[in-house]
């Protein structure tokens, strides 16, 4: 294609292991590598990705510009030598390269797939790089077609909306229990590391109360303090039972710490109220025949992986919907680029085609002395429609679909035959 | 002229009310927000094809079209209609529409197969409390129905979260505290509704027969259905019945509903079986 060419050149979590990413020159910040990337002669237009799994580095280069050694030398700095460059190196050309930033776009490249953060990070470097000028026309399409897809894969696809942590999945079915857990009351059984992140995520979806229950009474108390909740000991769990929905028990206690039996009771103070239990200690606090009581629900910790394993599988499945959206959009972005390589070539057409005309009107109308103001017109009205009329046939054979795939060529034989002069 | 239109009119509701459940399933399937909108305005127009269509009935027999299997079936589905429409006016529970469609749907159908023909009134039903009676309990059979379709869901959901199975219900269907208020909803209502009818009939009963009550099968089973209902409302609220209990025996009531619309008429007779 003459013109412009697409390049990105990067390195990703699944090719480069952690130590060599975090050799990589680009770690503080955009300004100093965005200035840097703008040096490397050859470049037109320039963008740069920077998150904890992957760097990457987008150019438009004229056609035929060799830059990839450049860019790997600024990528890689020193850290390694140029022979290690291609281990761990991925480079895209043109459609490829579009295809690849539409998957990252739509986080099917990222680690965790279908993780929202890598939209924002995206969007994040663009705009430094668009606050140093450093896109153009062609990046500046791309990068907003890409957010677009990423929108498109996410409002198409399910991919994003399966819980694939245990704390989110013990949300995703309280939510289901309780329709909402805002005003949920909620009690930690056991004041370990594992309580307090469930509670730290249940609070952050809205729960009111939290009330933990230790055995020793200290560091009930410094928990609580956490998050503005109360603290009782052990002997009094069966009566918070009656006030509390949601329970997250991690006690290393050896045995089962409360019976079905021992709940029973308390389901008829609470007016069958619901309760739902989440027991991710090992070995388990909570009876499994709890579960058996009408009302209750009771979640270990191997029912929640379970949960965290099915939405994985499913969001497989969602993924491969999504990564139709991605080839569909690539393939549009292709066809767009190789329109743009063809669009000199028409104007020039148009252009020459004018000028044909003009002279051989103007070396015609003189000659014809007695033509009244309307018959010149409709003399330069024919001329100008014998011009469209003879151009229409090759425009449409240069736009048509068969001819972008080799777009390259027919340009340049499209210009021999009508001796248009080179561009530019 | 205005006979024609009647029975064009019936068969436009059962057109529209195919396609409303139809489109409600699709969406049921593919959650595709956009349809749920398209489905809820083919199933109003369902109901206001239903409200003309019943008029007409009317404008032709001259009285409150209920007496016939044909006519109790229709207003039983146009009540359940509009209870669902005039409930989705106030709260919207999530999938709750492609349920309401499915059964509104068999109704009209069992009604395309009864007969449509006008028959004479008889003489017991040439009275006002025709409709305030009739009226007023499949008022109370709509509002039932709901918390009929709402006690199914309750159970689809509820067994997904206790067998930890999830399937293909647990991501469609709403929160099971969403499905017990609906319950709830309904139930109150359906009951004050039922109430009336029970005691609007036994009013009529003591002008036309002489009686309050004289243990007639549907008047039976009309006291067993109120007491089912009454037992689980005042359950509900002294000792806190809700959940899978309070869903099975909400849809037990809704059995007893059936069965005194249909199942009396044609197994047991009596004076009210005029609709055989």
């Amino acid at each position: 294609m003459p013109g412009e060419m697409i390049l990105l050149l990067g390195v990703n979590h699944k090719k480069t292991p952690l130590e060599v990413r975090e050799k990589l020159a680009l770690s503080s910040g955009y300004d100093e590598p965005l200035e840097a990337l703008g040096k490397i002669e050859g470049i037109k237009e320039y963008y740069l990705l920077s998150t904890c799994n992957r760097v990457e580095i987008l150019v438009s280069v004229h056609d035929g510009a060799d830059v990839q050694h450049a860019l790997s030398r600024f990528l890689f700095g020193d850290a390694l030598s140029p022979e290690e460059f291609d281990k761990y190196l991925y480079c895209y050309h043109n459609a490829e390269a579009v295809h690849h930033l539409f998957m990252v776009a739509a986080s099917l490249d990222s680690m965790i797939v279908g993780e929202s953060q890598i939209l924002g990070q995206l969007k994040e470097a663009y705009r430094h790089s668009a606050e140093k000028k450093s896109t153009g026309p062609i990046l500046n399409r791309l990068l907003h077609k890409s957010f677009s897809v990423a929108k498109r894969v996410r409002s198409e696809t399910q991919i994003g909306s399966s819980a694939v942590s245990i704390s989110y999945a013990a949300i995703e079915l309280a939510k289901k229990i309780f329709g909402s857990i805002e005003n949920k009351r909620v009690l930690l059984i056991g004041a370990g590391e594992m309580a307090e992140l469930a509670a730290e995520h249940l609070v952050g979806n809205g729960a009111k109360d939290v009330v933990v229950c230790n055995r020793t009474l200290e560091r009930a108390l410094d928990l609580a303090k956490r998050f503005n909740g109360s603290a009782v000991g052990l002997d009094e769990l069966h009566e918070q039972l009656e006030y509390v929905d949601i329970i997250v028990s991690s006690t290393g206690a050896p045995g089962v710490i409360l019976q079905r039996d021992e709940v029973k009771p308390i389901m008829r103070e609470r007016r069958n109220k619901p309760l739902f239990f989440i027991d991710i200690a090992v070995p388990r606090d909570l009876d499994p025949g709890l579960n058996d009581l009408e009302n209750v629900y009771l979640y270990d910790i191997d029912d929640l992986n379970n949960v965290v394993e099915l939405n994985k599988a499913e969001r497989d499945k969602e993924a491969i919907k999504a990564s139709r959206i991605v080839d569909e959009e690539a393939l549009k972005f292709k066809d767009w680029l190789a329109g743009l390589g063809i669009t000199p070539t028409i104007a020039a057409l148009r252009e020459k085609g004018n000028q044909v005309m003009q002279l051989e009107l103007e070396r015609t109308l003189p000659r014809l002395k007695n033509l009244t103001v309307k018959e010149q017109k409709s003399v330069e009205k024919m001329a100008s429609a014998i011009v469209s009329r003879m151009l229409h046939d090759p425009m449409i054979f240069l736009k048509s679909e068969n001819c972008k795939d080799q777009s390259a060529m027919k340009v340049d034989v499209f210009r021999s035959v009508f001796a248009l002069e080179k561009k530019e | 002229m205005l006979s024609e239109v009647n029975y064009l009119l019936f068969n436009g509701v059962l057109l529209v009310s195919f396609v409303a459940c139809a489109v409600y399933l699709v969406f049921f399937f593919s959650q595709k927000e956009h349809l749920r909108k398209v489905a809820r305005i083919i199933f109003l127009t369902s109901g206001v094809l239903q409200t003309l269509y019943i008029l007409s009935r009317y404008l032709i027999a001259g009285y409150t079209p209920i007496t016939s299997q044909h006519e109790a079936v229709t207003f039983f589905a146009w009540s359940v209609t509009w209870a669902y429409l005039s409930f989705h006016w106030r709260y919207s529970v999530r999938n709750f529409g492609t349920f309401v469609s499915i059964l509104v749907l068999i109704m009209l159908v069992i009604a395309a197969f009864a007969s449509r023909a006008f028959n004479p009134l008889a003489p017991a039903l040439q009275s006002m409390w025709l409709p305030v009676h009739a009226g007023v309990s499949v008022m109370a059979y709509g509002f039932l129905a709901l918390a009929f379709c709402g006690g199914l869901m309750y159970l689809l959901q509820e067994r997904e979260l206790k067998s930890k199975r999830f399937g293909f219900f647990f991501n469609r269907l709403p929160s099971l505290e969403s499905l017990d208020q609906l319950n709830s909803h309904c139930l109150t209502i359906g009951f004050v509704f039922l109430t009336l009818g029970i005691i609007s009939g036994s009013v009529w009963a003591r002008q036309a027969w002489g009686t309050y009550w004289h243990w007639d099968p549907k008047e039976t089973w009309s006291l067993i259905t109120w007491f089912l209902y009454a037992a689980q409302i005042h359950q509900r609220m002294t000792a806190g019945w809700r959940g899978k209990r309070a869903a099975v025996m909400t849809i037990i009531g809704f059995c007893s509903v059936v069965f005194t619309l249909w199942g009396v008429t044609f197994l047991l007779g009596g004076v009210h079986s005029y609709a055989r």
